[in-house]
């Protein structure tokens, strides 16, 4: 357990230094091509640590909000507030803060970046659907996460990829914007910009299904199998995810808010296709193990 | 002079090592103390919770004195319960009796579906749950802190230091487990 929370932390730096160092290389060829020297790795450079301070400080309030979770009390959901400060407790750490996203897919996710700041979010269809003892599993299941920083390093991973989707879309606009400004003749400058623009526009799109081998790469999948057995511990009975999991695989509603960002934070792989099939850019960045195998593994506890 | 140095060195690495038992005896000893804090916060709320539950289910059921009482006396035993053994068995009574409480109202329709009933359910059975899992947390604490004491050579520094053994939460059945009730 000590030895996995210290490759979490480990991982997390890892990141952030490599995206400050991507970010650098791309900051300083744009200021080489305008000719501006190191204006553009110093500005990228600051936009980059911007971006690794606020994943780590607001990267649950992004994750949360994406997935449009809102925060309820003890008197709006007794029983969920009373599982999760059961294996807060049985843990050893804080409670969580306890959130519930409007989907009917039931699922469940943790945030944060320690235990001290940590959120646990459910579905309303998780909800609906468990009793308590499988309600039990999936919050033991997520406390584990919470307890060893696989919440750091996903929250992290989820804002960081988020934000290269955000900023080559934004390339990809503003090249959009520019090559009308082009056309208006205003100056040879903004064609060469427009040009250069697109470039990196084109560049984020091809690198964004090497972003989702890098996700899988960070996020293993043993790290679920992992969680499910601590959560089992934590629980002291391993049937309760067991059975919360045969219900998640025979539920076929979709997720509408899944997204690639995010997906390796959920309980089981989020998906927008109905039923136990994935769309083709899910499956790549397909970062959870079969369900079947974790019931399985469970079973066998 | 190379023995001189040696000397130092097994005593430098000696002391060393005495820091950090020294400091996760403490530790151990703060979950242990933090651990039995939070078992004891968990049984005052039951205390809180049980009058309410007998009074709403007497307001259907009148005539089940008998485990009113009960349920009642054992509550009082377990509030003057002293030591950590006598405790634990006190409390196993009120787990039983709030059980026997709830099979009653069972057999009241009306009380089932009376919305202070279904609340107070609600908390009594997270509280029991929470309880279980504060004894869980609890017992595995001083299991690792008596281990720790009871090794060598960890137990040179418990002994020097004072360092003693806790008393484990044992009560007689497993709470949780394939037979828990679902509420």
């Amino acid at each position: 357990m000590y030895e996995q929370i210290a490759s979490n932390k480990r991982r997390s730096i890892l990141l952030v230094v490599g995206a400050l160092l991507l970010l650098g290389a791309v900051g300083y060829a744009i200021g080489l091509i305008y000719r501006a020297g190191p204006v553009g790795l110093v500005i990228a450079l600051v936009i980059a640590g911007f971006m690794s301070i606020g994943s780590y400080r607001y990267g649950d309030k992004v994750v949360l909000a994406s997935a449009r979770a809102r925060e309820v009390t003890a008197e709006q959901e007794p029983r969920l507030h009373n599982v999760v400060e059961g294996l807060a407790i049985a843990a050893g750490t804080p409670k969580p803060r306890v959130y519930i996203v409007p989907e009917q897919a039931p699922n469940a996710f943790a945030t944060g970046r320690d235990p001290d700041h940590s959120s646990i979010a459910v579905t309303q269809g998780l909800l609906d659907t468990m009793n308590r003892v499988e309600l039990e599993g999936v919050i033991g299941h997520e406390m584990s996460h919470v307890v060893d920083r696989d919440i750091l390093l996903g929250t992290i991973v989820a804002t960081l990829v988020g934000a290269v989707v955000l900023i080559s879309e934004f390339f990809m606009r503003s090249w959009f914007w520019g090559g009308l400004g082009g056309r208006r003749g205003n100056d040879r400058g903004g064609g060469a910009a427009g040009a250069v623009l697109l470039a990196v526009g084109f560049v984020l799109l091809i690198l964004a299904p090497i972003f989702g081998q890098l996700i899988r790469f960070a996020v293993s999948r043993q790290r679920e199998y992992l969680a499910d057995a601590q959560g089992a511990l934590l629980t002291r009975y391993p049937p309760g995810l067991a059975s919360a999991l045969k219900k998640i695989a025979g539920s076929p509603t979709a997720m509408r808010s899944a997204n690639n960002a995010t997906a390796h934070l959920w309980l089981n792989q989020p998906s927008r296709v109905e039923g136990d099939k994935m769309g083709a850019l899910e499956k790549l960045f397909n970062t959870h193990p079969p369900i079947a195998d974790r019931i399985k593994r469970l079973e066998e506890m | 002079m190379v023995v001189l140095w040696v000397l130092l060195g097994v005593l430098l690495v000696g002391l060393a090592a005495g820091v950090f038992v020294f400091n996760r005896l403490v530790s151990l000893r703060n979950r242990v103390d933090n651990g039995w804090a939070q078992i004891d916060v968990q049984l005052r709320r039951r205390y809180d919770l049980i009058p309410n539950l007998v009074e709403t289910v007497k307001g259907y059921a009148a005539h089940e004195r008998e485990v009113f009482e009960e349920v009642t006396n054992a509550r009082s035993r377990a509030m003057d319960a002293s030591s950590v053994p006598d405790q634990a068995s006190a409390e196993d009574q009120v787990t039983k009796g709030v059980r026997q409480l709830f099979a009653v109202a069972e057999r009241y329709p009306d009380l089932k579906a009376n919305q202070n009933f279904l609340a107070l359910q609600e908390e009594l059975t997270g509280t029991e749950s929470k309880i279980a899992y504060a004894r869980q947390f609890y017992n595995d604490q001083v299991m690792r802190l008596n281990t720790l004491i009871g090794s060598f050579p960890s137990n040179v520094i418990a002994k020097l230091f004072r360092f003693t053994p806790r008393e484990f939460f044992n009560i007689e059945e497993p709470v949780r487990g394939p037979a828990t009730v679902d509420f």
